[in-house]
């Protein structure tokens, strides 16, 4: 019968010869394939060393971590000391210490509606969408200034810190994209005087510094309006952000607009769509899920810049923890201040771009080599 | 009047041209009535101020010093010349800075395709790293926890004994160029025309027979070899002043500020992460399938990377690399927080805190920096459309 020499079950797969895995095998394939690979490689791994062993021995090993004046340094590794017993104010700047929960609440808000709108299994996007633009702002702008239903009135003079830092990055992608869209869709406009303006507009600000714009906002912002208006610092320094990014949110979208087949307008006017309709409902959906990872990086060049405040003597997170190094109790921990604020401003970035190569990946829904 | 397909009369509100002429009506007479607005405010709040506007201040006496300077500056000097000390101090880092971050951009980024994996991932955590730390925190990180902390004059590093690094600065050689020197220069350029125009004899000859002069052996040697020849004939004409430890401080040598090494430094780092990545993408642009024909026309691996991967690799480079130093070119002006003495630190900062001609500063430091671009930008245009790919 040819049964007999018929197998019910599938041969188990044999594992790969010795010389074929492991980590010998990945080494030999992947650093000392060949006599100038092993080289570099015996470099590079000597040079790590060299460079990484006393970072790591300073900053961790050697490193003193807690107390509450710097007495507690022992002067032998990084003092963290520094970061801690300041640690508070970095988060909150100069927030009034009873009204702290006030912003606990928003940054809680703010996670909350981070994570409903970036975890895509999380349903009820349109719902987050509404609620992040319309209803975050207003609760924030309440929770934050104060003034109203019995909350005490912060002025934002005291406004600081890591809270500062979000304050402006949130209004300033809030505020930037909107304005980014509207000229992208200007400068495609057929009238020669909307696209005229548009143009101007974006070429204007993309030409000079982030710093200029500030300088222009803190100063000159205050001569535009009558006399009588109060003009508030923060307030000057986002109108300008805001300005200034639009213009670079602008080329971004348009680089969107431009890939869209002009055959999608057609056939939106084919079926009697109006201006309005077309690219609300055909392109700017279409054009918008393309540049998502433009957008996203737009937003960690802005969030980077908003750093920049602190020249005109705003007190965001670099500059709280600046003018703590200039505190005389503390000289001489430049060194922990300015690689924590790296850190904190690394986070954000690296988890941003992170994010737009995830989202970037799970957009590619055609299919290329 | 227009009429619809079927031959109606279409009432005017519905006819698209007519709309698009109110539409940009609306939008003009909003524009004007915004500028006005502004004008009128902008005059009356100077006049309560009493500002008077205008550049007459650029004729000014300044009064104050710069400690860098590239042309004859003192405090006697006016408003207009802190101007250009300033524009020149800028253009001064930002080509510092263009040229060492390019070489660093293109080491990391072809180190970023290295069949070596550490190296590899040493580019790659080297991009990660510094492009999403903001930039002025590394201005400040370099200024004020490193370069502050280096050793006094006294105790100052050095290297070779001809290189000095202390906290006041870096002390490196100064050529003093003796009567005669000039004519190097000129043999400089002499070579480089001379090398000019051999290359387009030798591509018109290759192109006439095929043979090909090594060109760039040739124009090296032009290049390199004509200013030497007169340096030497004209009896080497330069001296070095090192710089050398008298008392506290050095004598000779030229001072480089530790502003602008901090400044230097941060701007090629930071913008070094970004030309890796465009590097490695422009390669990246490249379809294996170019270099397996070039393979399989048996071009040598060398001509191969220099007449195929290379211009290939370029038209997607170039854009993106200019792109990248107009932002170096502005990212300079982050100099004011340290106190490097750019055109925003001496005019926006100096000159209007002292004269208060905030509109007139303003909007001719903006005015540089759009000029800038804008010849950049222009330039970079004709080069995109000369370097097209050519649909047939």
């Amino acid at each position: 019968m040819a049964g007999e020499s018929m197998r019910d079950e599938m041969i188990e797969a044999r594992r790969p010869p010795n010389a074929h895995r492991g980590v010998l095998k990945w080494l030999q394939r992947n650093l000392f394939n060949g006599p100038i690979n092993s080289v570099v490689s015996v470099i590079t791994i000597g040079v790590l060393i060299w460079a990484l062993w006393p970072f790591v021995q300073w900053a961790l090993i050697q490193a003193d971590w807690l107390g509450d004046s710097r007495q507690a340094c022992s002067g032998e590794g990084a003092c963290w000391v520094f970061i801690s017993a300041r640690f508070e104010s970095i988060i909150y700047g100069f927030y009034p210490e009873a009204a702290r929960w006030r912003v606990d609440i928003v940054f809680a808000l703010m996670a909350g509606l981070l994570a409903w709108l970036a975890i895509p299994k999380v349903p009820g996007k349109r719902w987050a969408a509404i609620i992040a633009v319309i209803g975050f702002p207003i609760a924030a702008y309440i929770l934050l200034l104060g003034g109203h239903f019995g909350l005490m009135h912060v002025s934002t003079r005291n406004w600081g810190g890591l809270m500062l830092t979000l304050t402006v990055a949130t209004i300033g992608i809030v505020g930037s994209l909107p304005i980014g869209i509207v000229l992208a869709l200007g400068r495609r406009s057929k009238m020669p005087l909307v696209r005229a303006v548009s143009v101007v507009f974006i070429e204007f600000w993309r030409g000079v510094p982030l710093i200029t714009v500030l300088f222009m906002a803190s100063v000159m912002l205050p001569l535009f309006v009558p006399t009588e208006v109060e003009f508030d610092k923060l307030l000057r320094a986002l109108v300008g952000i805001m300005l200034f990014w639009s213009a670079y949110m602008a080329e971004v979208v348009r680089g969107g607009l431009q890939a869209i087949p002009g055959g999608q307008e057609e056939a939106g006017k084919a079926l009697g769509l109006n201006y309005w309709q077309r690219m609300g409902l055909i392109v700017l959906p279409q054009a918008l899920k393309l540049v998502i990872p433009g957008i996203v990086n737009t937003f960690i060049a802005l969030f980077k810049d908003t750093s920049l405040v602190l020249i005109i003597g705003l007190f965001d997170l670099l500059a709280i923890i600046r003018a703590g190094l200039t505190d005389s109790d503390w000289l001489g921990f430049a060194t922990e201040g300015y690689v924590f604020a790296a850190l904190v401003f690394w986070v954000f970035c690296f988890s941003m771009s992170r994010y737009s190569q995830y989202i970037e990946k799970r957009l590619q829904t055609g299919h290329t080599n | 009047m227009s009429r619809s397909p079927s031959g109606d009369r279409v009432a005017l509100w519905r006819n698209p041209t007519f709309r698009a002429y109110v539409l940009q009506g609306v939008l003009l007479a909003a524009l004007a009535a915004l500028i006005g607005f502004i004008v009128a405010n902008t005059m009356a709040n100077l006049e309560a101020r009493g500002i008077s506007t205008g550049f007459g201040f650029l004729d000014e006496r300044a009064g104050f010093s710069i400690p860098q300077t590239l042309i004859e500056y003192s405090g006697d000097s006016t408003y207009g010349r802190t101007f250009f000390v300033g524009l020149l101090n800028t253009l001064l880092v930002s080509a510092l800075g263009i040229v060492v971050a390019t070489i660093i951009g293109f080491a990391v980024g072809i180190a970023r395709l290295s069949p070596n994996w550490l190296l590899a991932r040493l580019a790659g955590a080297y991009v990660e790293i510094f492009r999403n730390i903001p930039l002025l925190v590394q201005i400040l990180f370099w200024y004020f926890a490193v370069l502050q902390a280096l050793p006094s004059p006294r105790q100052s590093l050095s290297f070779l004994e001809i290189i000095f690094i202390n906290v006041r600065g870096l002390v490196i050689p100064d050529p003093q160029p003796l009567s005669g020197f000039a004519a190097t220069p000129w043999a400089l350029l002499v070579g480089i025309v001379a090398a000019i125009a051999l290359g387009i004899y030798a591509k018109r000859r290759q192109v006439r027979t095929g043979k090909a002069l090594p060109i760039y052996w040739l124009g090296a040697g032009l290049i390199i070899g004509t200013p030497l020849v007169v340096f030497l004939l004209t009896g080497a004409p330069l001296e070095w002043s090192i710089p050398e430890l008298t008392g506290f401080n050095f004598s000779g040598g030229v001072r480089v500020l530790p502003e602008l090494v901090a400044l230097w430094l941060a701007l090629s780092i930071y913008t070094a992460a970004f030309i890796a990545e465009i590097v490695r993408s422009g390669i990246q642009s490249v379809p294996q399938g170019q270099v397996e024909a070039a393979n399989a026309l048996s071009l040598p691996g060398g001509i191969t990377l220099r007449k195929v991967v290379i211009p290939q690799a370029m038209r997607v480079i170039v854009p993106q690399l200019t792109s990248q130093y107009l932002n170096l070119i502005k990212n300079s002006s982050l100099a004011t927080a340290i106190g490097y003495p750019d055109l925003v630190a001496v005019f926006s900062g100096t000159t209007l805190n002292q004269t208060g001609q905030a509109i007139e500063i303003v909007a001719m430091t903006m005015a540089v920096y759009l000029t800038i671009s804008l010849v950049v930008s222009a330039l970079m245009n004709v080069y995109n459309a000369r370097t097209l790919l050519k649909e047939r």
